[in-house]
């Protein structure tokens, strides 16, 4: 369901943009897709100012527009007792707008997702929080950047060919506030070229088929910890980093799925704070 | 008779201008300096390539032999390429047979055309052409930003036709340069070029002096790449960025520069740090040696670090 939304958006918005490189390059983009991708993505439900809920931190100006580093923090006040079940990250000006769908576990206290992603222009970035009561909250950002998605691939094709399919997961102690709340952090590693399909193959001028990471899941023995559905928006090499807090769960399980139905899993035994 | 000698020579410029004007619009000569005898280098302006300085930020130099002069780079537009030719054009008259590209970035290609008419041959690395046909209209696109339609519109991406698979000599007639074409680098299509007669060393942006180094490679692949660069018995260095040097005192600064920043990442990457992070402070303690850093410091440490969390 989630792939035919999203190649409905892919199919829409790349229309929009050959509308629009006909304009000029400089010129403002005159066009905000953001009321529409809000219908598509959300069935126009309403949306609440975020900035109580959560934050997203991207650079001003990304450097490699092909590995944009976005982080998105939790901060719902103690007091209220509701959790953040969801978190949706778009794109707006991204020929696949919608980069990934986050679904957080009930008791697994995610507090903070990292991952890179793509950015085709200079574009809004809006993350949209999902609280247990249905209540949606958006916050947003702009970003200056331009090419992401057609920047040619891994500047070494072997070595990308060589990590395909390799997970690596890593766990560290939170930085920070971490030593008190006892939260610690958790690395996932993919290694997948997560084609966009809009990046031309070297040697034919082909473009190169689209093919990603398009799921994810992790859990703590039984438990869920944080799903991903996500687009071509995320970077090369798919890496998610995130926060949580410790249950007692003793393993780590993660399975990741591509595009072409390739499944690619590892399991990890959970390190406590004290190492 | 002083303002005879003055009408004369305005009348034989006007006259020249007029006949340039039939054949190329005319160029003021781009100013070179004659680093050894016959080796003419001109150099850039440290800054980012915008419309007021014609894309002119990367070293430029031209080799004069007794058959041929080849060109070492052509800029960043070709109207900087043209004011190169006119460089030339005003030391001599030998036939312009080469137009060596050291890789395929915009400051160092852009001006290829201003060439063509004179049937150069256009000489680069093997990888060259797949590199300018992948990124060359990505290029075109996005500079016209930054340049501007005027700067933009003449621009045409020529590739080599004469490729370098590792080692290859070209003689100007009475002195021979040698051409090497690296593993992946600064870029994925690095050239150095060595006259042997006066063991000038042109480094291309393999090597970048005063003004930061920049990765659009693989920076383990270019701490490798200057170790080799290194045992080259040149005695000056003509870098991509920045002014002639000496090679074993420049190539060491690039490396404290690269080294640095390898460790700093690595030792992030270990705890745990974010890409952001590590954009934001890795090599912080370089800041103070090198012109540009806050252009491209933070760009260097996002390839490091992507290239390195993965060893
Ligand atoms: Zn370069």
């Amino acid at each position: 369901m989630l792939a035919n939304r999203l190649l409905s958006l892919i199919a829409g918005v790349a229309m929009l943009q050959g509308a629009a490189s006909a304009a000029r390059a400089d010129a403002p983009a005159p066009y905000d897709p953001w009321p529409s991708l809000q219908q598509e993505i959300f069935k126009g439900r309403a949306m609440q100012d975020g900035n109580g809920v959560l934050a997203i931190e991207m650079p001003g100006r990304a450097e490699d527009a092909a590995i944009v580093p976005v982080t998105l923090r939790l901060k719902l006040p103690p007091g209220d007792a509701r959790k953040v079940s969801a978190i949706t990250l778009v794109i707006d000006q991204n020929p696949s707008p919608l980069a990934a769908r986050f679904e957080l576990g009930r008791d697994a206290g995610v507090s903070e997702i990292s991952t890179r992603v793509r950015v085709n222009s200079y574009t809004d970035v809006h993350a949209i929080a999902e609280l247990s009561d249905g209540q949606l909250y958006m916050v947003k950002t702009f970003v200056k950047a331009s090419g992401g998605c057609s920047v040619p691939a891994a500047k070494d094709a072997v070595e990308a060919r060589n990590n395909l399919g390799q997970i690596r997961f890593r766990q560290f102690a939170k930085a920070g506030d971490g030593h008190s709340s006892g939260a610690r952090e958790a690395q996932i590693m993919i290694g997948h070229p997560n084609n966009s399909g809009l990046q031309m193959d070297q040697l034919t001028r082909a473009y190169t088929p689209a093919f990603f990471v398009n799921e994810m899941q992790v859990w703590l023995d039984d438990a869920p910890v944080l799903s991903m559905e996500g687009g071509i928006s995320i970077s090369e090499n798919p890496n998610f980093q995130f926060s949580y807090v410790p249950t007692g769960g003793k393993q780590f399980r993660i399975e990741a799925k591509d595009t072409e139905g390739h499944v690619f899993q590892g399991e990890w035994k959970a390190e406590t704070s004290g190492m | 008779m002083r303002v005879r000698r003055l009408l004369t020579t305005l009348l034989v410029w006007a006259g020249l201008a007029a006949l340039q004007c039939q054949a190329e619009p005319l160029s003021a000569p781009l100013p070179v300096d004659e680093v050894a005898p016959g080796v003419f280098v001109h150099i850039g302006a440290i800054a980012l390539m915008r419309k007021d300085n014609d894309g002119g930020i990367g070293n430029l130099g031209f080799v004069v032999g007794n058959d041929a002069v080849a060109v070492i780079d052509s800029g960043g537009s070709v109207r900087e390429g043209r004011r190169l030719r006119a460089a030339i054009r005003a030391r001599t008259d030998t036939p312009i047979r080469y137009v060596i590209n050291t890789h395929g970035h915009p400051d160092h290609v852009f001006g290829n055309a201003a060439f063509v008419a004179d049937g150069a041959t256009f000489v680069g690395h093997h990888r060259l052409p797949a590199a300018l046909k992948l990124r060359g209209p990505y290029y075109l696109e996005a500079f016209r930003r930054l340049l501007g339609d005027e700067l933009i519109d003449e621009v045409r991406i020529i590739p080599p036709t004469l490729l370098v698979d590792q080692t290859m000599t070209l003689d100007l007639g009475g002195r021979k340069l040698t051409l090497a074409a690296w593993p992946v680098a600064h870029s994925d299509c690095d050239l150095t070029v060595f006259d042997e007669t006066t063991a000038t060393l042109f480094a291309g942006d393999l090597s970048f002096v005063t003004h930061i180094p920049v990765i659009d490679g693989s920076l383990k692949g270019l701490l490798a790449v200057l170790e080799q660069l290194d045992k080259i018995p040149a005695q000056r260095l003509v870098p991509g960025h920045g002014p002639v040097a000496e090679p074993h005192q420049a190539f060491a600064a690039q490396r404290r520069y690269l080294q640095t920043l390898s460790n700093d990442t690595r030792a992030m990457i270990a705890r745990g740090a974010k890409l952001s992070e590590a954009a934001d402070t890795a090599a912080a303690s370089e800041r103070p040696r090198w012109q540009m850093f806050d252009d491209y410091n933070a760009r260097n440490a996002t390839a490091a670090y992507s290239e390195i969390e993965w060893e």
